[in-house]
């Protein structure tokens, strides 16, 4: 009893290593890819359009209604020390630094890796990615590497809508109904903005989108076993692309935004 | 037809003590086989034989555990990258279930080996897959259709297109008539021997329906237990005093070959 329960524990950490192992290799394979010819560019512009322009909508709405809240949650926190004339400044940072990039993220995460991992784990089982093979087509080259590339310079642009649109989503909502002045409330909003700001947000997307990407297809990659391994592969990219953003979120900023 | 080899002494395909295995479990447990250039190989056997692995190791879509793989008399065992590529790129399959890429037109499927992989103008490999399916007896405007509107038989039959589109010299069958009815079953028999016909390929085919092996093969070979039990002329097939072959191609549920059932 006493030993089945130590071989579970290493078990448990032998697996751990041997995903670690997997997902290292993957990811080295995947942007040794990306810069190896031959490129595919109808498949990369086509991803580009998938998770970029079909994203809009999401991101678009998500943003709005987190602007929208952050200004009513910050004036009615700052009201308890007088401290209502922040609610545009904290807005514009709280969205350029953390928000845009984050829930943007997340958002993407659950649209576009799930739907990585069911395309790329149906191909699995149906044998479309050993047919692939079969054509002198590498499937890292045709599926994984244009995914990666679209997902890393989709994401940072997507944050930037999402910035333009959280920050209005405050606006709207701080002079409609808080009742600042216009002109105040955006001067405010200029005044307190750094480029630092967007662009470290947009850094963070880059590497987020990046991520979102990689989870997709390696999950995709590794599915087995019919429609159940694809619900799993799917379930697992969403979990784990969204873990991910939050922790690479926090070392990022540690490392290079704390200062 | 098909491009020759420079090696002409050598047998098309050669395996020598080919084994597999995953984990624990043994697949292939060394298999000796050879196919001649031009022949027609069809090897028969139960499910969960090792069929499909053994097509999959000379695909290269598996590497063996040990033995070793020649093809013209080149080792192909243990290639990798562009120089397994190159070998590929002689060879075409049909899958199982067709494995047709979904998100493309039927006709981008049939010309995929030709743009992606040799890198042909679209206009001029769209013009040879509309040939390759006229050939499998599919008009023009199936190639506008998307793989999932097809029936079973077409996708049959446009996944056979896909691979002849690149004019192979060898080309394998997998289960090429499971899940269709009998007489498409024979459509197909009758387009594999065709095409073949007209390529002059060298063609592995995996199948437990006897009536497709009798019609397209050259030579049979019987796996089981991951070894290769019989090999012979297709037409020594009923008297090969061998039992285990005599109970499968006559479908007998009683003999050697015990299937992994158990009793009520």
């Amino acid at each position: 009893m006493r030993w089945n329960f130590l071989a579970l524990i290493g078990s448990v950490i032998l697996q751990f290593f041997g995903a670690v192992g997997r997902l290292a290799i993957f990811t080295g394979k995947g942007l040794l890819h990306c810069v190896t010819p031959p490129f595919y560019p109808r498949i990369l512009l086509r991803q580009m359009l998938q998770i970029g322009y079909y994203s809009l909508p999401v991101i678009g709405l998500t943003a709005f209604f987190t602007g929208a809240v952050l200004a009513l949650q910050i004036y009615i926190g700052g009201a308890r020390f007088n401290a209502e004339s922040l609610v545009s400044s904290i807005v514009v940072l709280g969205i350029t630094r953390e928000l845009g990039p984050v829930i943007g993220g997340l958002m993407v995460a659950g649209r576009v890796s799930a739907a990585m991992a069911a395309e790329i784990g149906t191909m699995r089982v149906t044998e479309q990615i050993d047919a692939l093979t079969t054509l002198s087509t590498n499937p890292f080259k045709y599926l994984v590497a244009p995914r990666l590339i679209a997902g890393a310079t989709m994401l940072p642009l997507l944050v930037l809508v999402a910035d333009v649109i959280g920050v209005f989503g405050g606006f709207v909502v701080g002079t409609e109904k808080l009742g600042f002045n216009v002109g105040i409330y955006l001067q405010n909003t200029i005044d307190f903005l750094h480029v630092d700001d967007v662009v470290s947000g947009l850094v963070k997307a880059s590497i987020f989108g990046f991520l979102i990407s990689l989870m997709g297809c390696y999950h995709g990659f590794m599915s087995r076993g019919g429609a159940q391994g694809v619900g799993r592969a799917t379930t697992n990219a969403v979990v784990s692309a969204s873990i991910m953003i939050l922790t690479a979120n926090y070392i990022i900023t540690e490392l290079f935004f704390a200062q | 037809m098909s491009t020759a080899a420079p090696s002409t002494g050598h047998p098309k395909i050669s395996l020598k003590g080919v084994t597999k295995h995953f984990g624990p479990k043994q697949v292939l447990r060394g298999i000796d086989l050879e196919v001649q250039r031009g022949q027609s190989l069809v090897i028969i056997g139960g499910s969960g034989t090792g069929k499909s692995v053994m097509l999959k190791c000379i695909l290269g879509l598996l590497h063996p555990t040990g033995g070793s793989i020649h093809i013209d008399g080149q080792d192909v065992t243990h290639l990798k990258g562009r120089e397994q590529e190159q070998v590929m790129a002689r060879m075409g399959m049909l899958f199982q279930g067709g494995a047709l890429f979904d998100s493309l037109k039927v006709w981008e499927n049939v010309a995929f080996g030709l743009i992606q992989g040799k890198g042909m103008q679209r206009d001029k490999a769209r013009d040879i897959a509309m040939a390759k399916l006229a050939q499998v007896g599919l008009s023009a405007d199936v190639g506008e259709l998307s793989p999932a509107e097809l029936s079973g038989g077409m996708q049959k039959r446009v996944g056979l297109a896909r691979a002849i589109a690149t004019d192979p010299e060898i080309i394998f069958f997998d289960e090429p008539t499971t899940g269709l009815d009998p007489i498409m079953a024979d459509v197909i028999n009758d387009l594999i021997v065709k095409c073949v016909r007209e390529l002059g390929a060298t063609t592995m085919s995996i199948t437990h329906d006897m009536a497709s092996a009798r019609k397209i093969a050259d030579r049979v070979a019987m796996i089981y237990e991951g070894r290769i039990i019989w090999h012979g002329m297709a037409g020594d097939v009923d008297h090969s005093g061998n039992d285990h072959v005599d109970q499968f191609i006559n479908g007998r549920a009683e003999g050697p070959i015990q299937m992994q059932v158990r009793k009520l």
